[in-house]
């Protein structure tokens, strides 16, 4: 009951978000436009946070995600343009997507590799790959972006009125929610955020399964950094800068530990939608950007507080 | 110390405990392990409030609500894990908390510090650098540095848990020396050792404790060895053993000449189908080793291990529950459970493969096997689905054997199945054990507890210092026997 209790929590704030938005702002919120906006901005943050819950459910962390969706966008554009030379052609946009995905694995793997080959703190490596990232992104084309302007299907696209990246969000989602709950891989990142020593010694494979994690987490990533290059019509090496942070506190507000071996898809859905709809809501009310990071800032701590003190509760009782 | 009593759940750990430890002597404390010695000296530091007793320290009472209390009245533990700060130096870790102060406010002076240090040290000839960082000092040079920590508090009482157990032989020795001058000072010390001919040599003094109960106390000279050996085992085997109904059958499990990275050495022995052979000896031994070795945690050296007439080639846990072992570890918060998961996760942990969850689980049969799994051992859960954490210990260790059984292995090692539950989940343990030998399993049982060992082994192996010093028949041997070959003897085989 308690855990029902908890788990309600976030959800409960954000109905409560909703309706007092749509009380304040009924013409401008209310609207199928705004909520198919909001989602869409949405899709390639909550896609991201996907893999980051898988991440943080195994008790790592993952800081390069940002600088990853960049890399992994500017090494599509470079596909997509020829270096800059040509108008993206279907033939090369496909081309591109499926190298930008690659890239966004690639990345992934090397974080995973790093971590459990060198045996080094999760946190420590991506720290170091989230520079390395950033600063490649930067070299291929000198700082400058691509313009992919043909490039518009993820970002504009409607299949029967939902947005493609809406529908790729959802798709995503059911993923991650499949994987952590009916497969092994799933149930063993619980473990090994639970207990590694426990994990391993139930015969766990732990750097495999740790290295599965992050490479999904990049293979999300490249993913993500298709529906942002083709948002923007054009691949920026300044994409997604410190768009890590947004992830991890959707995560977080989800409910996640980030000492692992808990956390949920569902609790991370209504977290991205927590931070979406609250960003929205200040934009409609007029409220500065500059009080946005404020009023988010006190969201995550108190979210994570009363997620605490429920605990406590649940554990005394 | 007088009429001490303290109890931990439903476990009596210690029972009307007195003892008296005068000052410009040592006292040995002796006993098997969970016999209540550590108790007893924490109650002293003040770690835990006695349920009844006293404690005088010079004709005044005393009662210590924390460690900081009863160090302020003089008395000093130094633990076996040692208690210090590994970067920084020997003088920062003597006056941790109690720094010399600098000229300006809130700094620390060095040179005060170094000086008081050195003069310290030199007041008990002590030879140790107090500028040298901890980490790189060894082991024995450690321990100088907590005893000049204690004494730096000006401690009348020092406490002292198992010393020498990390220690080589000459660090030892010299370790003895800084006792001996410690008494001459005047101090009372007590001593913790399972090191018999090291509490002849150095106390005046000796008690045994057996089951939370003060059973013997005398002057050390008129002991001896197989005298404190027969007080520390001298009890009636219960008759809460099963009968042992299993059919010895074939080996199936030979460990040839094993050696590990964590310092075993050449061990070598069978067990048969239906066979419970026991392995006993003191902390430290090696006996949880060479189940790591055996179940791929500790890295292989030499030898190897054969599983029916196949010599298996086990890297990692997984492979050893592939080819058919299972391991319940000593330490079921540590590398046995995971407790924020549900119990249900943590009995299929293992076993997902052979019941059919790869590539995906199905949770409703999840829980059905679950509940099976658990109603064999006999698990209080509130549900399949609650958090293992939220177990009585006895429960989650239940769960653990429940998982084990549904690998249904053909080799398991038990280590420690039974510590820290109570004797009825013991009864049911010891149970279990004789029906799954009765169903042709090979088990090898690791246990503290010669009782134990003698009610339901048919054959006890004695662990060391690392190698294996005894292969007896328990019908052909004594209580004393295998403590004497664990405590004293050199090897015999």
């Amino acid at each position: 009951m308690n855990k029902f209790v908890r788990q309600l929590l976030p959800f409960g704030t954000l109905t409560l978000l909703i309706v007092a938005l749509s009380a304040l702002e009924p013409d401008t919120f209310l609207t199928t436009q705004n909520f198919s906006n909001v989602l869409s901005r949405s899709s390639y943050s909550g896609i991201i946070a996907m893999g980051m819950t898988a991440v943080i459910i195994s008790g790592g962390i993952d800081l390069s995600v940002g600088s990853m969706m960049a890399l992994s966008g500017m090494i599509a554009g470079l596909v997509m343009t020829q270096h800059g030379s040509v108008i993206p052609t279907p033939g090369l946009m496909v081309l591109g997507t499926l190298v930008g995905m690659g890239m966004g694995l690639l990345c992934g793997l090397l974080n995973g590799s790093l971590i459990t080959l060198l045996d080094l703190p999760p946190f420590i490596v991506t720290l170091g790959t989230m520079s390395a990232f950033r600063g490649i992104s930067y070299v291929i084309n000198k700082g400058m972006m691509f313009d992919v302007p043909t490039y518009t299907f993820l970002g504009e696209g409607k299949i029967a009125d939902v947005p493609v990246n809406v529908l790729i969000f959802l798709i995503i989602v059911l993923a991650a929610f499949f994987l952590l709950r009916y497969t092994p891989l799933g149930r063993y990142t619980y473990a090994i955020g639970s207990n590694r020593q426990a994990a391993y010694h139930a015969g766990v494979n732990v750097k495999r399964n740790l290295i599965a994690v992050y490479a999904i987490t990049g293979l999300f990533v490249g993913i993500a950094a298709m529906i942002a290059t083709s948002r923007t019509v054009s691949a920026q090496p300044t994409a997604g800068i410190s768009l890590e942070l947004d992830v991890i506190a959707a995560v977080v507000i989800g409910g996640a530990s980030l000492s692992g071996g808990r956390g949920t898809v569902i609790g991370t859905i209504i977290g991205t939608l927590l931070i979406s709809f609250l960003r929205n809501g200040c934009t409609l009310l007029g409220i500065s950007t500059n009080i946005q990071l404020v009023v988010i800032g006190a969201i995550i701590i108190g979210a994570v507080a009363l997620d605490q003190a429920a605990r406590a509760k649940a554990e005394t009782a | 110390m007088t009429g001490i009593s303290k109890r931990f759940g439903p476990v009596q750990a210690l029972r009307d405990v007195g003892i008296t430890v005068r000052a410009g002597t040592v006292h040995a404390l002796v006993g098997e392990n969970g016999a209540g010695k550590s108790t007893l000296m924490k109650i002293l530091a003040g770690v835990y409030q006695p349920d009844t007793g006293a404690i005088e320290i010079g004709g005044r009472e005393h009662c210590f609500a924390s460690p900081a209390q009863a160090l302020e009245a003089g008395i000093s533990m130094i633990y076996q894990e040692l208690d210090l700060a590994e970067h920084l130096t020997v003088a920062e870790n003597i006056f941790l908390g109690a720094e010399p102060r600098g000229r300006l406010p809130f700094t620390v002076s060095h040179k005060h510090m170094a000086a008081q240090a050195a003069e310290l040290a030199q007041r008990f000839s002590f030879d140790i650098d107090p500028a040298a960082k901890v980490e790189d000092l060894a082991t024995g040079d450690c321990q100088i540095v907590e005893v000049l920590k204690a004494l730096r508090h000006n401690a009348s009482i020092l406490v002292m848990d198992e010393p020498t157990s990390s220690l080589s032989e000459r660090e030892a020795k010299r370790l003895f020396e800084v006792v001996r001058r410690l008494r001459r000072e005047g101090l009372a010390l007590v001593y913790i050792s399972h090191r018999l001919e090291e509490i002849i040599d150095l106390a005046d003094e000796v008690s045994v404790l057996r089951d939370g109960l003060l059973v013997h106390c005398e002057h050390a000279a008129k002991l001896d060895i197989p005298k404190i050996v027969h007080y520390m085992v001298g009890r009636e085997l219960t008759d809460f053993f099963p009968t042992r109904t299993a059919q010895i059958g074939d080996g199936l499990v030979q460990v040839q000449g094993l050696s590990s990275e964590a310092g075993i050495r050449d061990i070598s022995f069978e067990v048969r189908r239906g066979e419970i052979v026991g392995m006993a000896g003191l902390v430290g031994a090696g006996r949880t080793e060479v189940a790591r070795a055996i179940f791929g945690v500790d890295k292989r050296t030499a030898g190897q291990v054969i599983l029916d007439g196949r010599e298996l080639n086990i890297g990692s846990p997984a492979d050893a529950i592939a080819s058919g072992i299972a391991l319940l570890t000593e330490d079921r918060k540590r590398t046995g459970l995971c407790i924020e998961l549900p119990c249900s996760w943590n009995i299929t942990l293992p076993n997902l493969g052979h019941i059919g969850f790869k590539p995906f689980i199905k949770p409703s049969r999840e829980s059905r096997i679950a509940e099976e799994a658990g109603s064999r051992m006999a698990v209080k859960w509130s549900s399949p689905q609650a958090p293992a954490g939220s177990l009585s210990g006895g429960n989650q260790q239940k769960l653990l054997i429940a998982r084990w059984l549904l690998a249904n292995s053909r080799f398991m090692i038990f280590d420690e199945p039974t510590r820290g539950i109570d004797v009825g989940a013991k009864t049911e343990v010891y149970g279990l054990l004789n029906k799954l030998a009765e169903e042709g399993k090979a088990i090898l049982f690791i246990s503290s507890e010669l009782p134990e060992l003698f009610g339901i082994a048919d054959r006890i192996l004695v662990m060391r210092r690392g190698q294996l010093v005894g292969n007896l028949v328990t019908k052909q041997t004594t209580p004393e026997e295998v403590m004497h070959l664990a405590a004293v003897a050199e090897r015999t085989l």
